[in-house]
């Protein structure tokens, strides 16, 4: 059991600093994910909850500690060559590209030769087309695929972007605010989704909303300060005394 | 190498760097705070050399060159608002277009220049007690290039308070660092744009009083100053006095010390080539106040 | 000349015309028109024509760039510039008799041939240098500012400073460039006489045949996955780079391709003009060549060809009779079609007959 926990490791985040000027984004956090684990991350404003994101694909770089990406560290890698490692991440606002459509974004998405000089093709490539099909089926978006990405609603652009994450193959994949802006219906099937996605990936989450962190049934991760505070089921971090407390602004 | 020389140019820098500096300021405020670059500011150095010229056929005596400067610092702060509101304004996040734009107003400033004042170019004569010049250790100082350090120290000091310590100062802070949230508290943002607006075209107006000290104005006065100014931009970083102030002295330095060793032009393509070499080094320019927004 | 009445036909015509049988219809009516020309216009006005299909060429690198990479170049005059120069230089020397030097540099006291010209008496030679050298410069410039993911306005803003960088030295150089005056006075080219007007014929067909092929290839390169990713870059860098791109290459390529354009399209423009000078490449006319893109429409190929097309024409008809006017208008032209027609011509064509326009 313990092996095969070790084995299936993906991510480690080992004590790891931002310091802006003199702000530590992140002071010391540390955190381990597992294949076909999904955790939320959660914290107040300020907490630390993106920059944790930025620093795992290299937007950031962490000033102190180690980022180890199955089992090798990424901390200096360029951003490419992380995604080509495997970890993806959709951005808070939704990052789709407004003037490709539907099924262009994730064929962007899903291309496993990235470099320049492999570009001058026409249209998708048929090895990756089963990418794209499926992955259009998996976000309910197949009937949309020709609508150029900047004319979707809102919700669509957010499916959209978990998508283009899912396309690239990505075995770890950062979601920053999946469901902002969303209504409670939608909301409940982007955690379908989410937890669909979770099964044979390792899937990190960044939410304000609890009823979506609720339907998610993870495990969950609170920050505070860029620091670790408490890990737990949802039910146990609601409980927690010290996690109320800096909710409600009462923190020391 | 000759000792005088290098003193020579080094107070030649000094003088040429204040002038980059005035220049640049207003862009550089203007840019921190919304991203644009207003290619018509070397127009408003241009009218505030003319300003400069009427004023002295208005008001005679020695200290008129006193009164053109408040006179060109307000002539250009109304042309800046008129631009500001009109134009820039309305071309909201795009900055390109801003870009070109704000050409088409340099191009029919100038031109305007040209059929009022003629191409050729008005001399603004500096006042007798601006005509000599101080000796230091050999090195002749000319009293007109030590009023524009002067002019650009008390500029830079002016500035550097109202940032610092007056309303408007805290309001264009909280602008600078995040234009949304102080939007969404209550700021009149496009208020706090337009005085910024209105500042920086003034405080180029007033840099031209200074330039026509140093030789005519003409109508595309503002072109040769420009360039570097856009330059000291580049370099400066984003939303930083000292960052903007640095970069002006270390061209303006750059400038003049080059030109001991080639002729002007050549000066130039290495100005360019080493702007080019600094972003190799630091991209976010001297200074740049970091920002988490998500910029693409 | 007829070419500019007929490629804005009236729009009454337009309209009772199903769309999609016009569209098909127009661009092949005037390409007939285009190759027809020799046989209908006066030499003076062919030569005119030739000349701003030249800088059409250029044009359609500024698509490619500014429209589909979202990069603003205000410095497109250099690359045109040395495009101009190198068959300058080459037609220069390629005029003289053995051991003599250029007339200008006589003037100027030079005794001897500087280095750098020697390798342009020979065609191949100056040829590859066309090809190859400005897109080389585009390259490297466009790399070192791009790599250190400098953009936007900056870049916009170095690539002037580049302009007025290049076009001061060329005036300063009077011993090697000509100085103010540039280079002029050519006599014939790779052993054709430029004032026999079968050369002028010839030459015609081969600056229309290059913008052929100049806008078919680009078309072709912004409908790959290349022009997509293009496109992906303007809209979304961060995007494109978290999803595994680096954006780098797909910009610094673009602006490799523009430099090329440029450089042949000056190598063209100095053949038909007969000179190449300073003011032909620095600051203003760099920006004035954004104008003509802005005019027809950023996103659209065809859109750069007629505005590079009818700026030309319109400049030449107004600046040769009242030259104040002519900058006055082109300042009142950059405010209002950047402020109400972001799209230019092509855009407004497309939201009232559709067809092609933003991408």
């Amino acid at each position: 059991m313990t092996g095969s926990a070790v084995a299936d490791l993906l991510l480690a985040v080992d004590g790891v600093t931002v310091d802006f000027d003199g702000f530590k984004a992140l002071d010391n956090f540390s955190l381990t994910l597992q294949r076909g684990e999904t955790r939320v991350v959660i914290g107040p404003n300020g907490a630390g909850k993106s920059t944790l994101c930025d620093t795992i694909i290299g937007r950031v770089r962490a000033t102190d500690g180690r980022i180890l990406f199955r089992g090798e560290d990424i901390g200096r890698l360029p951003e490419q060559q992380i995604v080509a490692r495997g970890i993806c991440r959709k951005f808070q606002a939704p990052g789709v590209l407004p003037n490709l459509s539907v099924a262009d974004n994730l064929a962007l998405a899903a291309r496993r030769d990235r470099r320049w000089w492999k570009s001058f093709g026409f249209g998708i490539p048929v090895g990756e087309r089963a990418m794209v099909e499926e992955t259009l089926d998996l976000i309910g978006l197949a009937d949309r695929r020709a609508v150029m990405a900047g004319l979707l609603a809102h919700g669509e652009k957010q499916w959209l972007e978990i998508g283009m994450v899912v396309a690239t193959g990505a075995e770890l994949l950062l979601l920053d605010e999946p469901t902002a802006g969303m209504g409670p219906a939608e909301t409940s099937r982007t955690a379908d989704l989410i937890r669909d996605l979770g099964a044979d990936r390792a899937v990190l989450v960044i939410d304000h909303d609890m009823s979506f962190v609720d339907q998610l049934a993870a495990s969950v991760t609170v920050m505070h300060q860029g620091r670790f505070l408490k890990q737990g089921s949802v039910a146990e971090v609601r409980a927690d005394p010290e996690v109320a407390a800096v909710y409600l602004g009462h923190a020391a | 190498m000759d000792s005088l020389l290098f003193l020579t140019q080094l107070f030649n820098g000094v003088s040429v760097a204040s002038l980059y500096l005035l220049a640049a300021l207003g862009l550089a405020l203007s840019f921190g705070l919304m991203r644009v670059i207003n290619m018509a500011h070397g127009e408003m150095l241009m009218l505030g050399g003319y300003l400069a010229y009427l004023t002295l056929i208005v008001v005679p005596g020695p200290l008129a060159i006193l009164i053109a400067i408040p006179v060109a610092f307000a002539g250009a702060a109304l042309m800046g608002g008129v631009v500001q509101t009109a134009l820039i304004s309305r071309l909201a996040q795009r900055p390109l277009d801003t870009l070109l734009a704000t050409w088409g107003v340099s191009l029919i400033l100038q031109q305007a220049a040209r059929d009022i004042f003629g191409a050729i170019g008005v001399e603004v004569r500096a006042p007798d007690w601006l005509g000599g010049g101080m000796a230091v250790g050999g090195v002749n100082l000319p009293s007109t290039r030590l009023f524009i350090i002067a002019v650009t120290i008390a500029v830079l000091a002016g500035i550097a308070l109202l940032l610092k310590r007056s309303r408007i100062g805290l309001l264009v802070r909280a602008v600078n660092q995040d234009r949304m949230m102080a939007g969404a508290v209550g700021i009149d943002v496009r208020r706090v744009d337009l005085m910024v607006f209105c500042l920086g075209s003034g405080i180029a107006g007033l840099a031209g009083v200074v330039l026509a000290l140093l030789g005519p104005v003409t109508p595309n006065v503002g072109q040769s100053y420009i360039i570097p100014a856009f330059l000291v931009v580049v370099m400066g970083g984003l939303g930083s006095l000292v960052g903007t102030t640095v970069a002006a002295l270390i061209l303006g330095l750059f400038s003049a010390l080059a030109q001991i060793f080639v002729d002007v032009s050549m000066a130039q393509v290495l100005l360019l080539l080493f702007v080019i070499l600094f972003l190799q080094a630091r991209p976010q320019g001297v200074i740049a106040i970091r920002s988490r927004a998500l910029d693409a | 000349m007829p070419d500019a009445a007929i490629a804005i036909p009236p729009r009454a015509t337009e309209r009772r015309l199903p769309g999609a049988r016009l569209r098909r219809f127009v661009p092949w009516a005037l390409l007939a028109l285009a190759i027809a020309a020799p046989f209908l216009l006066s030499a003076y006005n062919l030569n005119l024509l030739a000349r701003f299909m030249a800088m059409a060429i250029l044009a359609l690198g500024l698509v490619l760039i500014w429209g589909h990479g979202g990069i603003l170049s205000l410095g497109q005059g250099v690359f045109f510039g040395l495009g101009g120069y190198a068959i300058a230089m080459h037609m220069k020397l390629a005029d003289l008799p053995a051991g003599e030097l250029p007339d200008f540099m006589v003037w100027s006291g030079r005794e001897s041939l500087p280095f750098w010209w020697q390798p342009f008496a020979s065609p191949a030679f100056t040829l590859a240098a066309i090809l190859i050298v400005p897109a080389l410069v585009a390259a490297l410039f466009a790399w070192a500012v791009f790599h250190r993911r400098v953009g936007g306005t900056y870049f916009a803003l170095i690539t002037q400073a580049l302009a007025l960088a290049f076009a001061t030295l060329l005036t300063s150089r009077q011993d090697v460039t000509g100085g103010f005056n540039g280079l002029t006075d050519f006599y014939s080219v790779f052993g054709f006489g430029l004032s026999r007007p079968a050369v002028a014929k010839g030459l015609y067909w081969v600056t229309l045949a290059i913008l052929c092929l100049a806008f078919i290839g680009l078309r072709l390169l912004l409908a790959s996955r290349f022009g997509m990713l293009l496109r992906a870059v303007r809209d979304g860098e961060n995007r494109a780079r978290f999803l595994g791109y680096s954006p780098t290459p797909f910009k610094v390529v673009a602006f490799a391709i523009a430099g090329l354009l440029a450089g042949v399209a000056g190598a063209l423009f100095t053949l038909h003009a007969g000179v190449v000078a300073p003011a032909l490449v620095g600051v203003v006319p760099s920006i004035e060549m954004v104008v003509w893109v802005a005019i027809g429409g950023r996103y659209s190929l065809a859109g750069a060809i007629l505005g590079a097309l009818a700026v030309n024409l319109a400049r030449d008809g107004i600046s040769s009779a009242m030259p104040e006017l002519w900058l006055y208008l082109i300042g009142a032209l950059f405010i209002l079609v950047v402020t109400l027609l972001p799209n230019g011509l092509a855009g407004f064509a497309r939201a009232r007959f559709g067809g092609e326009g933003r991408a």
